[in-house]
Protein backbone atom coordinates (compact mmCIF):
# COMPACT_ATOMS: atom_id res chain seq x y z
CA UNK A 1 0.00 0.00 0.00
CA UNK A 2 1.37 3.78 -0.95
CA UNK A 3 0.32 6.91 0.19
CA UNK A 4 1.88 10.10 -1.97
CA UNK A 5 4.29 11.97 -0.07
CA UNK A 6 7.12 14.07 -0.51
CA UNK A 7 11.03 12.45 -1.30
CA UNK A 8 13.89 14.51 0.37
CA UNK A 9 17.40 14.08 -0.10
CA UNK A 10 18.29 11.92 2.54
CA UNK A 11 16.02 9.52 1.27
CA UNK A 12 13.28 10.18 3.99
CA UNK A 13 9.65 10.96 2.73
CA UNK A 14 7.82 13.61 4.08
CA UNK A 15 3.60 13.76 4.45
CA UNK A 16 4.05 17.89 4.36
CA UNK A 17 5.78 20.45 2.38
CA UNK A 18 6.38 23.44 4.73
CA UNK A 19 9.15 26.34 5.26
CA UNK A 20 9.51 26.67 8.47
CA UNK A 21 11.22 29.76 10.21
CA UNK A 22 12.66 28.62 13.08
CA UNK A 23 14.12 30.92 15.99
CA UNK A 24 16.71 28.46 18.15
CA UNK A 25 16.61 31.13 20.96
CA UNK A 26 14.04 32.44 22.78
CA UNK A 27 15.50 36.10 21.98
CA UNK A 28 14.55 35.22 18.08
CA UNK A 29 11.70 34.12 18.83
CA UNK A 30 9.31 37.45 17.99
CA UNK A 31 11.70 38.21 14.83
CA UNK A 32 10.73 34.47 13.67
CA UNK A 33 7.48 35.45 14.27
CA UNK A 34 6.96 38.77 12.46
CA UNK A 35 8.99 37.26 9.69
CA UNK A 36 6.51 34.36 9.20
CA UNK A 37 3.68 36.99 9.50
CA UNK A 38 5.36 38.68 6.31
CA UNK A 39 5.43 35.50 4.22
CA UNK A 40 2.15 33.84 4.42
CA UNK A 41 2.43 29.93 4.00
CA UNK A 42 5.27 29.31 6.09
CA UNK A 43 5.11 28.08 10.08
CA UNK A 44 7.35 29.59 12.92
CA UNK A 45 6.96 28.28 16.80
CA UNK A 46 8.00 30.28 19.98
CA UNK A 47 9.91 28.11 22.37
CA UNK A 48 11.57 29.28 25.49
CA UNK A 49 14.90 27.96 25.23
CA UNK A 50 18.50 27.92 23.60
CA UNK A 51 20.45 29.60 26.20
CA UNK A 52 21.67 28.39 29.77
CA UNK A 53 21.66 24.94 28.52
CA UNK A 54 24.36 22.39 30.29
CA UNK A 55 25.33 18.96 30.05
CA UNK A 56 22.56 16.28 28.68
CA UNK A 57 19.84 19.50 28.67
CA UNK A 58 22.25 21.02 25.85
CA UNK A 59 22.22 17.72 24.08
CA UNK A 60 18.43 17.19 24.42
CA UNK A 61 17.47 20.93 23.06
CA UNK A 62 19.92 20.41 20.32
CA UNK A 63 18.81 17.29 19.11
CA UNK A 64 15.13 18.04 19.03
CA UNK A 65 16.02 21.36 17.37
CA UNK A 66 17.90 19.37 14.62
CA UNK A 67 15.20 16.70 14.46
CA UNK A 68 12.36 18.71 14.32
CA UNK A 69 14.16 21.53 11.32
CA UNK A 70 15.60 18.79 9.44
CA UNK A 71 12.46 16.89 9.27
CA UNK A 72 10.95 15.17 6.07
CA UNK A 73 8.07 17.60 6.16
CA UNK A 74 9.81 20.46 6.15
CA UNK A 75 11.00 21.65 2.59
CA UNK A 76 13.60 24.36 3.65
CA UNK A 77 13.87 26.33 7.02
CA UNK A 78 15.42 29.81 7.98
CA UNK A 79 16.80 29.17 11.72
CA UNK A 80 17.19 32.69 13.37
CA UNK A 81 19.64 33.44 16.05
CA UNK A 82 20.48 36.65 18.11
CA UNK A 83 24.14 36.23 17.82
CA UNK A 84 25.53 35.84 21.51
CA UNK A 85 23.41 32.80 22.02
CA UNK A 86 24.29 28.78 22.94
CA UNK A 87 21.93 27.22 20.38
CA UNK A 88 23.09 29.32 17.32
CA UNK A 89 21.34 28.89 13.72
CA UNK A 90 24.71 27.71 12.71
CA UNK A 91 25.17 24.78 15.22
CA UNK A 92 21.54 23.46 14.62
CA UNK A 93 22.87 24.45 10.52
CA UNK A 94 25.66 21.65 11.16
CA UNK A 95 23.21 19.44 12.13
CA UNK A 96 20.82 19.23 9.92
CA UNK A 97 23.11 20.06 6.34
CA UNK A 98 24.48 15.78 7.27
CA UNK A 99 20.88 15.12 5.69
CA UNK A 100 20.84 17.69 3.05
CA UNK A 101 18.44 19.41 4.29
CA UNK A 102 17.73 23.17 2.63
CA UNK A 103 18.29 25.75 5.55
CA UNK A 104 19.13 30.09 5.52
CA UNK A 105 20.08 31.53 8.17
CA UNK A 106 19.83 35.53 9.67
CA UNK A 107 21.12 36.82 13.05
CA UNK A 108 19.26 39.85 14.53
CA UNK A 109 23.14 41.46 16.01
CA UNK A 110 24.96 40.74 12.51
CA UNK A 111 21.83 42.07 10.91
CA UNK A 112 21.72 45.47 12.84
CA UNK A 113 18.83 45.00 14.64
CA UNK A 114 14.76 43.55 14.82
CA UNK A 115 13.59 46.04 11.72
CA UNK A 116 16.62 44.70 9.40
CA UNK A 117 16.80 40.91 10.43
CA UNK A 118 13.03 40.88 9.66
CA UNK A 119 13.07 42.20 5.92
CA UNK A 120 16.77 39.60 5.29
CA UNK A 121 14.55 37.12 6.89
CA UNK A 122 11.60 37.61 4.60
CA UNK A 123 13.68 37.82 1.35
CA UNK A 124 15.36 34.12 2.76
CA UNK A 125 11.88 32.85 3.44
CA UNK A 126 10.46 33.80 0.12
CA UNK A 127 13.10 32.22 -1.34
CA UNK A 128 12.80 28.66 0.70
CA UNK A 129 8.95 28.94 0.04
CA UNK A 130 9.61 29.18 -3.85
CA UNK A 131 11.73 26.16 -3.62
CA UNK A 132 9.30 24.33 -1.54
CA UNK A 133 6.87 25.30 -4.08
CA UNK A 134 8.58 22.91 -7.01
CA UNK A 135 8.31 19.62 -4.97
CA UNK A 136 5.78 17.27 -5.68
CA UNK A 137 4.16 14.40 -4.28
CA UNK A 138 4.59 10.71 -5.40
CA UNK A 139 3.93 7.00 -4.22
CA UNK A 140 5.91 6.21 -1.24
CA UNK A 141 5.19 2.52 0.83
CA UNK A 142 3.75 2.84 3.56
CA UNK A 143 6.68 0.99 5.62
CA UNK A 144 8.43 4.23 5.70
CA UNK A 145 5.37 5.92 7.64
CA UNK A 146 6.36 6.97 11.41
CA UNK A 147 3.71 6.95 13.33
CA UNK A 148 3.52 9.01 16.31
CA UNK A 149 0.68 8.37 18.71
CA UNK A 150 -0.16 9.94 21.94
CA UNK A 151 -3.18 10.54 24.30
CA UNK A 152 -4.43 13.69 26.02
CA UNK A 153 -7.30 14.70 28.30
CA UNK A 154 -7.78 10.80 28.78
CA UNK A 155 -11.13 9.40 30.16
CA UNK A 156 -11.48 5.58 31.05
CA UNK A 157 -13.69 5.50 28.05
CA UNK A 158 -9.84 6.29 25.78
CA UNK A 159 -8.69 2.50 27.39
CA UNK A 160 -12.25 0.98 26.02
CA UNK A 161 -12.30 2.62 22.71
CA UNK A 162 -9.81 5.04 21.58
CA UNK A 163 -7.16 3.12 22.52
CA UNK A 164 -7.40 0.11 21.67
CA UNK A 165 -8.84 1.10 18.18
CA UNK A 166 -5.83 3.12 17.61
CA UNK A 167 -3.57 -0.12 18.87
CA UNK A 168 -5.72 -1.81 15.70
CA UNK A 169 -4.06 0.78 13.34
CA UNK A 170 -0.55 0.38 14.74
CA UNK A 171 -0.54 -3.03 14.19
CA UNK A 172 -1.90 -2.64 10.82
CA UNK A 173 0.95 -0.22 10.11
CA UNK A 174 3.56 -2.52 11.91
CA UNK A 175 2.31 -5.89 10.05
CA UNK A 176 2.78 -3.21 6.53
CA UNK A 177 6.46 -2.56 7.64
CA UNK A 178 5.75 0.52 9.05
CA UNK A 179 6.99 2.24 12.81
CA UNK A 180 5.08 3.12 15.20
CA UNK A 181 6.10 5.38 18.62
CA UNK A 182 4.59 4.50 21.80
CA UNK A 183 5.64 7.66 24.57
CA UNK A 184 4.92 9.04 27.57
CA UNK A 185 6.41 7.39 30.32
CA UNK A 186 4.71 8.48 33.23
CA UNK A 187 1.59 6.72 31.55
CA UNK A 188 4.18 3.40 31.58
CA UNK A 189 4.43 3.17 34.82
CA UNK A 190 2.23 0.36 36.16
CA UNK A 191 1.97 -1.19 32.82
CA UNK A 192 5.43 -2.53 32.48
CA UNK A 193 4.57 -6.16 32.29
CA UNK A 194 2.10 -6.05 29.66
CA UNK A 195 4.92 -4.33 27.67
CA UNK A 196 8.36 -6.88 29.07
CA UNK A 197 5.80 -9.38 27.61
CA UNK A 198 6.51 -8.13 24.13
CA UNK A 199 10.08 -7.23 24.26
CA UNK A 200 11.82 -8.44 21.54
CA UNK A 201 15.10 -8.21 23.40
CA UNK A 202 16.98 -8.35 27.36
CA UNK A 203 17.89 -4.88 26.35
CA UNK A 204 14.34 -3.65 25.95
CA UNK A 205 12.91 -4.97 28.60
CA UNK A 206 15.62 -3.51 30.92
CA UNK A 207 15.80 -0.28 29.22
CA UNK A 208 11.71 -0.17 29.83
CA UNK A 209 12.00 -0.81 33.53
CA UNK A 210 14.87 1.62 33.21
CA UNK A 211 13.35 4.83 31.79
CA UNK A 212 9.91 4.31 34.10
CA UNK A 213 12.24 3.87 37.23
CA UNK A 214 13.64 7.06 36.54
CA UNK A 215 10.48 9.07 35.76
CA UNK A 216 8.49 7.60 39.21
CA UNK A 217 12.11 8.67 41.00
CA UNK A 218 11.34 12.16 39.87
CA UNK A 219 8.05 12.07 42.61
CA UNK A 220 9.92 9.84 45.01
CA UNK A 221 12.85 11.97 45.28
CA UNK A 222 10.81 15.46 45.77
CA UNK A 223 8.75 13.26 48.48
CA UNK A 224 5.16 13.88 46.35
CA UNK A 225 2.44 11.70 45.09
CA UNK A 226 2.15 11.72 41.24
CA UNK A 227 -1.28 11.51 41.74
CA UNK A 228 -3.23 14.95 40.79
CA UNK A 229 -0.75 15.31 37.92
CA UNK A 230 -0.62 11.86 36.49
CA UNK A 231 -3.66 11.02 36.95
CA UNK A 232 -4.23 14.94 35.98
CA UNK A 233 -7.75 16.32 37.83
CA UNK A 234 -9.63 16.03 34.60
CA UNK A 235 -8.92 12.37 34.27
CA UNK A 236 -9.57 11.52 37.78
CA UNK A 237 -13.18 13.34 37.41
CA UNK A 238 -13.86 11.49 33.95
CA UNK A 239 -13.02 7.96 36.39
CA UNK A 240 -9.85 7.11 36.14
CA UNK A 241 -8.42 6.36 40.24
CA UNK A 242 -4.99 5.77 39.91
CA UNK A 243 -1.55 6.03 37.19
CA UNK A 244 -1.66 2.26 36.98
CA UNK A 245 -5.18 2.23 35.75
CA UNK A 246 -4.07 5.20 33.04
CA UNK A 247 -0.97 3.47 31.97
CA UNK A 248 -3.07 -0.09 31.16
CA UNK A 249 -5.05 2.14 29.36
CA UNK A 250 -2.83 4.10 27.45
CA UNK A 251 -0.45 1.29 26.22
CA UNK A 252 -3.01 0.05 24.47
CA UNK A 253 -2.93 2.93 21.81
CA UNK A 254 0.51 1.35 20.82
CA UNK A 255 -1.16 -2.09 19.66
CA UNK A 256 -0.04 -5.73 20.43
CA UNK A 257 3.19 -5.78 18.61
CA UNK A 258 6.67 -6.87 20.13
CA UNK A 259 8.69 -3.81 21.09
CA UNK A 260 11.72 -3.58 19.32
CA UNK A 261 13.54 -0.55 20.69
CA UNK A 262 13.67 1.90 23.30
CA UNK A 263 15.04 5.28 22.27
CA UNK A 264 15.97 8.80 23.93
CA UNK A 265 13.46 11.95 23.57
CA UNK A 266 13.84 12.96 20.07
CA UNK A 267 15.81 10.83 19.16
CA UNK A 268 15.21 8.66 15.77
CA UNK A 269 14.46 5.15 16.21
CA UNK A 270 16.59 2.79 14.02
CA UNK A 271 14.31 -0.15 14.16
CA UNK A 272 10.70 -0.46 12.57
CA UNK A 273 7.86 -1.92 14.19
CA UNK A 274 6.95 -0.37 17.77
CA UNK A 275 9.54 1.65 19.54
CA UNK A 276 8.74 3.04 23.08
CA UNK A 277 10.31 6.89 23.22
CA UNK A 278 11.31 7.92 26.26
CA UNK A 279 9.03 11.57 27.14
CA UNK A 280 7.28 13.38 29.20
CA UNK A 281 3.67 12.76 28.79
CA UNK A 282 3.17 16.60 28.56
CA UNK A 283 0.82 16.14 25.27
CA UNK A 284 3.09 19.31 23.17
CA UNK A 285 6.52 18.07 24.72
CA UNK A 286 5.44 14.62 23.26
CA UNK A 287 4.52 15.45 20.14
CA UNK A 288 7.68 17.71 19.02
CA UNK A 289 9.64 14.79 20.42
CA UNK A 290 7.85 12.14 18.22
CA UNK A 291 8.07 14.54 15.28
CA UNK A 292 12.17 15.22 15.72
CA UNK A 293 12.51 11.79 16.29
CA UNK A 294 11.43 11.68 12.56
CA UNK A 295 7.22 10.57 12.88
CA UNK A 296 5.28 12.35 10.35
CA UNK A 297 1.94 11.63 11.37
CA UNK A 298 0.82 11.55 15.14
CA UNK A 299 -2.55 10.15 16.24
CA UNK A 300 -4.13 11.44 19.50
CA UNK A 301 -6.85 9.94 21.34
CA UNK A 302 -8.80 12.37 23.63
CA UNK A 303 -11.52 11.64 26.25
CA UNK A 304 -11.88 15.10 27.41
CA UNK A 305 -11.10 16.68 24.12
CA UNK A 306 -8.02 18.88 22.92
CA UNK A 307 -7.71 20.96 20.38
CA UNK A 308 -3.45 20.38 20.24
CA UNK A 309 -2.26 20.41 16.94
CA UNK A 310 1.62 20.75 15.86
CA UNK A 311 3.26 22.84 13.31
CA UNK A 312 5.12 20.47 10.86
CA UNK A 313 3.12 17.21 11.28
CA UNK A 314 -0.70 16.32 10.85
CA UNK A 315 -2.12 15.09 14.31
CA UNK A 316 -5.91 13.25 13.81
CA UNK A 317 -7.75 13.36 16.59
CA UNK A 318 -10.03 10.20 17.78
CA UNK A 319 -12.52 11.04 20.70
CA UNK A 320 -13.27 8.49 22.92
CA UNK A 321 -16.79 9.08 23.64
CA UNK A 322 -20.09 10.37 21.95
CA UNK A 323 -20.34 13.36 24.66
CA UNK A 324 -16.95 14.83 23.50
CA UNK A 325 -17.59 14.40 20.05
CA UNK A 326 -20.60 15.91 19.87
CA UNK A 327 -19.82 19.21 22.03
CA UNK A 328 -15.63 19.64 20.37
CA UNK A 329 -16.87 18.00 16.85
CA UNK A 330 -14.43 20.70 15.05
CA UNK A 331 -11.42 19.38 16.76
CA UNK A 332 -12.51 15.76 16.19
CA UNK A 333 -11.35 13.59 12.82
CA UNK A 334 -12.71 9.94 14.13
CA UNK A 335 -15.28 9.08 17.02
CA UNK A 336 -14.49 6.09 18.79
CA UNK A 337 -17.77 6.72 21.18
CA UNK A 338 -19.76 4.40 18.82
CA UNK A 339 -18.09 1.23 19.82
CA UNK A 340 -19.56 1.52 23.63
CA UNK A 341 -23.02 1.99 21.45
CA UNK A 342 -22.23 -1.38 20.10
CA UNK A 343 -22.60 0.78 16.57
CA UNK A 344 -19.11 0.42 15.87
CA UNK A 345 -16.49 -2.29 17.04
CA UNK A 346 -12.62 -1.77 17.79
CA UNK A 347 -11.67 -3.10 14.33
CA UNK A 348 -13.50 -1.28 12.45
CA UNK A 349 -13.20 2.26 13.77
CA UNK A 350 -9.49 0.97 13.86
CA UNK A 351 -9.50 -0.10 10.49
CA UNK A 352 -11.01 4.08 9.83
CA UNK A 353 -8.06 5.17 11.63
CA UNK A 354 -5.40 3.30 9.18
CA UNK A 355 -7.63 4.23 6.26
CA UNK A 356 -7.18 7.89 7.72
CA UNK A 357 -3.53 7.91 8.66
CA UNK A 358 -2.73 7.11 4.66
CA UNK A 359 -5.40 10.05 3.50
CA UNK A 360 -3.73 12.38 6.16
CA UNK A 361 -0.54 10.95 5.44
CA UNK A 362 -1.25 11.95 1.49
CA UNK A 363 -2.38 15.57 2.21
CA UNK A 364 -5.90 15.60 3.31
CA UNK A 365 -5.67 17.98 6.20
CA UNK A 366 -6.81 17.08 9.74
CA UNK A 367 -9.29 19.31 11.95
CA UNK A 368 -5.92 20.74 13.83
CA UNK A 369 -4.58 22.26 10.72
CA UNK A 370 -7.46 23.67 9.48
CA UNK A 371 -8.20 24.85 12.70
CA UNK A 372 -4.43 26.65 13.11
CA UNK A 373 -3.23 24.51 15.66
CA UNK A 374 0.81 24.58 15.93
CA UNK A 375 1.57 23.80 19.69
CA UNK A 376 5.58 23.32 20.02
CA UNK A 377 7.51 22.76 23.36
CA UNK A 378 10.66 20.89 24.12
CA UNK A 379 11.34 19.07 27.56
CA UNK A 380 14.32 19.73 29.54
CA UNK A 381 16.04 18.68 32.40
CA UNK A 382 16.47 21.54 35.21
CA UNK A 383 19.78 21.51 33.72
CA UNK A 384 20.25 24.73 32.95
CA UNK A 385 21.41 28.54 34.75
CA UNK B 1 -25.02 -1.88 27.45
CA UNK B 2 -24.49 -0.24 31.08
CA UNK B 3 -21.14 -1.40 31.84
CA UNK B 4 -17.61 -2.97 30.89
CA UNK B 5 -15.55 -6.02 32.26
CA UNK B 6 -12.61 -6.05 30.48
CA UNK B 7 -11.26 -9.28 31.63
CA UNK B 8 -12.55 -12.51 33.41
CA UNK B 9 -9.95 -11.73 36.60
CA UNK B 10 -11.57 -7.88 37.11
CA UNK B 11 -13.31 -7.12 40.06
CA UNK B 12 -14.67 -3.73 39.13
CA UNK B 13 -16.47 -2.64 35.64
CA UNK B 14 -16.65 0.34 33.84
CA UNK B 15 -19.74 2.20 33.45
CA UNK B 16 -20.83 3.57 30.21
CA UNK B 17 -23.58 5.44 30.73
CA UNK B 18 -24.67 7.02 34.12
CA UNK B 19 -26.08 4.81 36.47
CA UNK B 20 -28.42 5.43 39.15
CA UNK B 21 -28.75 3.35 42.87
CA UNK B 22 -31.43 1.28 42.86
CA UNK B 23 -30.55 0.22 39.37
CA UNK B 24 -29.68 -3.63 39.00
CA UNK B 25 -27.58 -4.55 36.22
CA UNK B 26 -26.17 -8.33 35.11
CA UNK B 27 -23.16 -8.81 33.92
CA UNK B 28 -22.24 -12.74 33.37
CA UNK B 29 -25.41 -13.07 34.61
CA UNK B 30 -24.68 -12.36 37.75
CA UNK B 31 -27.33 -9.37 38.79
CA UNK B 32 -25.46 -6.55 41.17
CA UNK B 33 -27.68 -3.95 42.84
CA UNK B 34 -26.14 -0.45 42.60
CA UNK B 35 -25.79 1.04 45.81
CA UNK B 36 -24.82 4.82 45.03
CA UNK B 37 -24.65 6.78 41.76
CA UNK B 38 -21.85 5.41 39.60
CA UNK B 39 -21.13 8.36 36.96
CA UNK B 40 -20.42 7.71 33.16
CA UNK B 41 -16.47 6.60 32.93
CA UNK B 42 -16.18 5.65 36.51
CA UNK B 43 -16.10 2.35 38.12
CA UNK B 44 -18.54 -0.21 40.12
CA UNK B 45 -17.08 -3.01 42.02
CA UNK B 46 -18.19 -6.34 40.67
CA UNK B 47 -18.28 -8.10 44.70
CA UNK B 48 -17.15 -7.55 47.97
CA UNK B 49 -13.90 -6.27 48.45
CA UNK B 50 -11.70 -6.08 51.31
CA UNK B 51 -9.54 -3.34 52.59
CA UNK B 52 -6.35 -3.74 51.30
CA UNK B 53 -7.25 -6.36 48.32
CA UNK B 54 -6.28 -5.52 44.85
CA UNK B 55 -8.28 -3.47 42.43
CA UNK B 56 -7.75 -5.51 38.87
CA UNK B 57 -9.04 -3.77 35.85
CA UNK B 58 -7.15 -5.47 32.53
CA UNK B 59 -6.85 -8.32 34.08
CA UNK B 60 -3.90 -5.82 35.61
CA UNK B 61 -3.57 -4.43 38.89
CA UNK B 62 -4.55 -0.93 39.50
CA UNK B 63 -4.38 -0.53 42.86
CA UNK B 64 -5.55 -1.56 46.62
CA UNK B 65 -8.77 -0.70 48.36
CA UNK B 66 -8.05 1.55 51.17
CA UNK B 67 -11.55 0.92 52.45
CA UNK B 68 -13.96 -2.46 52.25
CA UNK B 69 -15.85 -2.26 49.04
CA UNK B 70 -19.38 -3.43 48.82
CA UNK B 71 -20.74 -5.21 45.63
CA UNK B 72 -22.52 -2.31 43.73
CA UNK B 73 -20.49 0.72 45.45
CA UNK B 74 -18.77 3.59 43.53
CA UNK B 75 -15.20 2.20 43.21
CA UNK B 76 -12.84 5.57 42.62
CA UNK B 77 -9.95 7.62 44.82
CA UNK B 78 -12.28 7.65 47.92
CA UNK B 79 -11.57 3.97 48.65
CA UNK B 80 -8.52 3.06 46.40
CA UNK B 81 -5.07 4.07 46.19
CA UNK B 82 -2.37 3.43 43.56
CA UNK B 83 1.03 2.09 44.39
CA UNK B 84 3.06 3.76 41.72
CA UNK B 85 4.69 7.26 41.50
CA UNK B 86 3.72 7.32 45.41
CA UNK B 87 6.54 9.86 46.52
CA UNK B 88 4.05 10.74 49.42
CA UNK B 89 4.49 7.13 51.32
CA UNK B 90 8.66 7.46 50.32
Amino acid sequence: VNFRGYRRRDGRAGTRNHVLVFPTVICAASVAEMVSREVPGTVSVSHPHGCGHMGKEKDLVVRAMAGFCGHPNVAGVLLVGLGCELITPELIAAEIVKSGQRFEVVSIQAEGGTTAAVAKGKKLAEKLLEEASAASRGPVDISEIILGTNCGGSDTLSGLTANPALGFAADRLVAAGGTVILSETPELIGAEPVLERRAASETVRRRIREITAATEAIAMKAGVDMRGSEPSPGNIEGGLTTLEEKSLGAVLKGGTSAVRQVVDYAERPAEKGLVVMDSPAHDAVCNTAMIAGGAQVIVFTTGRGTPLGAPTAPVIKVSSNNRIFKSMKENIDINAGDIIEGKETIQSVGEMIFREIIEVASGKKTRAELLGHAEFAIHTLGLNV
Amino acid sequence: MQALVLSPDDNVATAVQDLAPGVIITIDSTAINLLEPIPFGHKLALRDIRRGEDIIKYGEVIGRATAAIKKGAHVHVHNVEGRRGRGDLA
